[in-house]
């Protein structure tokens, strides 16, 4: 390539390497330097501080539960929608896919309306048993949150792996004497193998860095993203929301690099 | 695609009637509590605009912005990501790769530490700090990835090069070849990464929450806040007027999307 056409290329990535630059690398670089001025052990504060360690800890487990409840569920939902076809079952499919495109609060606030103190479930039960039964603040309700918001991208992606999957496999299978549930094992989980592993990884750190959903529904389950968000709003305490910022990454990234080394080592058998 | 031989499936069944169920009614719900006059009385206390209305006196200026932001979202990405993603395209070098990958982290990085960075670096910067511009760069810096990727594939596609090589031989100068050639080929690139970057400016929370001031405030941001402060009827017709002038823009721009897809091929 000529020197020529170097400078071209680099003058074309020019004006978004410097809004780049001045507008997230040199902030974040700058951000990823705050602890250090209050000590360095300030980075490890997630690991030293009981505290951070439950809010970190809070955030994995749900973060985990979540993701593997959507693949389940999403797979199912998908997979079963793929392959039936019934009037409407475009617009269904639109239906459910639609959160994609909602903020976080919307989707705390649907919570709210079905399991808050005069939510369709408290009324419900109110007239079935004659106690009101509430789960949005609770752990139950920011689950169910989190699973509403993660369920469209995993509908969407199983309804779209589900076209490309071998129905002669299946088939023959069948034809051998396998149950459905052998055929769910044998069949369709090695051939859903990338996929999951790939939607699973968006899952998780979407979950992992979920903000507003937790926001709205105001739970007593902390997760990271609130506890970096009170830190700074209600202490002023910036060296250490950042320094919870990185962890949040980190750990966010350890995951995704795990799967990502399980997923080609499973591709390489 | 050949449907299976059909067979009942009755777990299947219910665990999509089920999902469905709790994907939709939700909805449903929150368009109707927006509607009613009283929301502990239900249906019985009558249907009633008066929340829309409360809605658009108090809240109805966020809706001109978000769009507004994702428009100049759109754009902006578009000026400065379509020449970038060429670039991207054509080099072969491992600073691009780099460059590439640098570009996706805000993605990855949780919102709310790019919002720390961005109030880190700039916030004192009153005039810059208190104004919508501070959001927008935000939303600029979080959706550049997806029109920088989208666009980038398109560039590297075989029958471009080709072409580009074409009209260089022919003497175009490199603005004609970019203009003339390369852009119009991509368009229907551009348009699809328009809209994922409209989509994702206007449903955009986690930054914005934090860059926000009670001045400059986005739909979501209101959305928020009035879940936290105002009756239930209120939180749900504010809903109810996002799904009523969000939806419509992004059916429509995904219309538009497909529209470019089959008259200008990918």
């Amino acid at each position: 390539m000529s020197p020529r056409q170097r400078l071209l290329l680099a003058g074309c990535a020019a004006p978004a390497g410097a809004f780049f630059l001045a507008f997230w690398l040199l902030p974040v670089l700058r951000l990823l330097a705050l602890p250090a001025e209050k000590g360095w052990g300030t980075y490890f504060v997630v690991l030293t501080d009981g505290r951070y360690m439950q809010s970190m800890l809070n955030t994995l487990l749900l973060s985990v539960a979540v993701t593997l409840a959507t693949l389940v569920i999403g797979a199912t939902v998908g997979i079963y929608l793929a392959r039936r076809s019934f009037f409407g079952k475009r617009m269904l499919l639109a239906l459910l896919t639609l959160p994609l495109s909602f903020p976080g609060v919307i989707i705390g606030f649907f919570v709210i309306l079905l399991g808050g103190r005069q939510g369709l479930v408290a009324d419900l039960s109110s007239q079935l048993f004659g106690e009101r039964i509430t789960f949005a603040y609770g752990l139950l309700g920011l689950f169910l949150a989190y699973l509403y918001f993660s369920l469209p991208r995993a509908i969407a992606t199983y309804a779209a792996a589900a076209e490309a999957m071998d129905l002669q496999l299946e088939e023959a299978a069948r034809s051998l004497g396998a149950s459905r549930l052998r055929i769910v094992r044998d069949v369709w989980l090695p051939e859903l193998a990338p996929t999951t592993v790939a939607c699973g990884a968006i899952l998780f750190a979407t979950s992992m860095g979920a903000f507003g959903t937790a926001f709205t529904l105001a739970s007593k389950f902390e997760v990271v993203p609130i506890t970096i968000y009170n830190e700074f709003t209600n202490y002023a305490n910036f060296a250490l929301a950042a320094s919870l910022s990185i962890a949040l990454g980190l750990a966010t990234w350890l995951a995704l690099f795990l799967t990502r080394q399980f997923g080609s080592s499973q591709a390489m058998r | 695609m050949r449907q299976p031989t059909h067979n009942r499936a009755p777990f299947l069944f219910a665990v999509t009637a089920l999902t469905s169920l709790f994907m939709i009614a939700p909805m449903l719900l929150s368009v109707l509590a927006g509607l009613v006059n009283n929301y502990s009385v239900g249906i019985k206390s009558g249907f009633t605009l008066r929340w829309l209305q409360e809605v658009w006196d108090v809240y109805g200026g966020t809706v001109g912005w978000s769009l507004a932001i994702a428009a100049a979202s759109v754009a902006a990405t578009a000026a400065i990501g379509v020449p970038c993603a060429y670039a991207l395209a054509r080099s072969r070098s491992r600073l691009a790769r780099a460059f590439e990958e640098l570009l996706t982290l805000p993605v990855a990085v949780p919102g709310l530490a790019t919002a720390l960075a961005l109030i880190l670096a700039y916030g004192q910067i009153a005039a810059f700090r208190q104004s919508f511009a501070f959001i927008l760069v935000g939303h600029i810096v979080f959706t550049l990835p997806f029109m920088v990727r989208t666009v980038a594939s398109a560039f590297q596609r075989n029958d471009l090069v080709a072409l580009e090589e074409a009209a260089r031989t022919l003497g175009a100068s490199f603005p004609q070849r970019f203009l003339g050639v390369l852009v119009p080929a991509v368009f229907p690139a551009i348009v699809a990464g328009g809209l994922m970057v409209f989509t994702l400016s206007v449903g955009e929370f986690n930054l914005t929450w934090m860059l926000h001031t009670p001045l400059t405030r986005t739909l979501p941001v209101g959305l928020a806040d009035s879940y936290a402060s105002m009756r239930i009827e209120i939180g749900s017709a504010y809903t109810l007027v996002f799904f009523i002038v969000i939806l419509p823009v992004l059916w429509a721009l995904q219309a538009l999307a497909q529209l470019m897809q089959k008259r200008y091929g990918t």
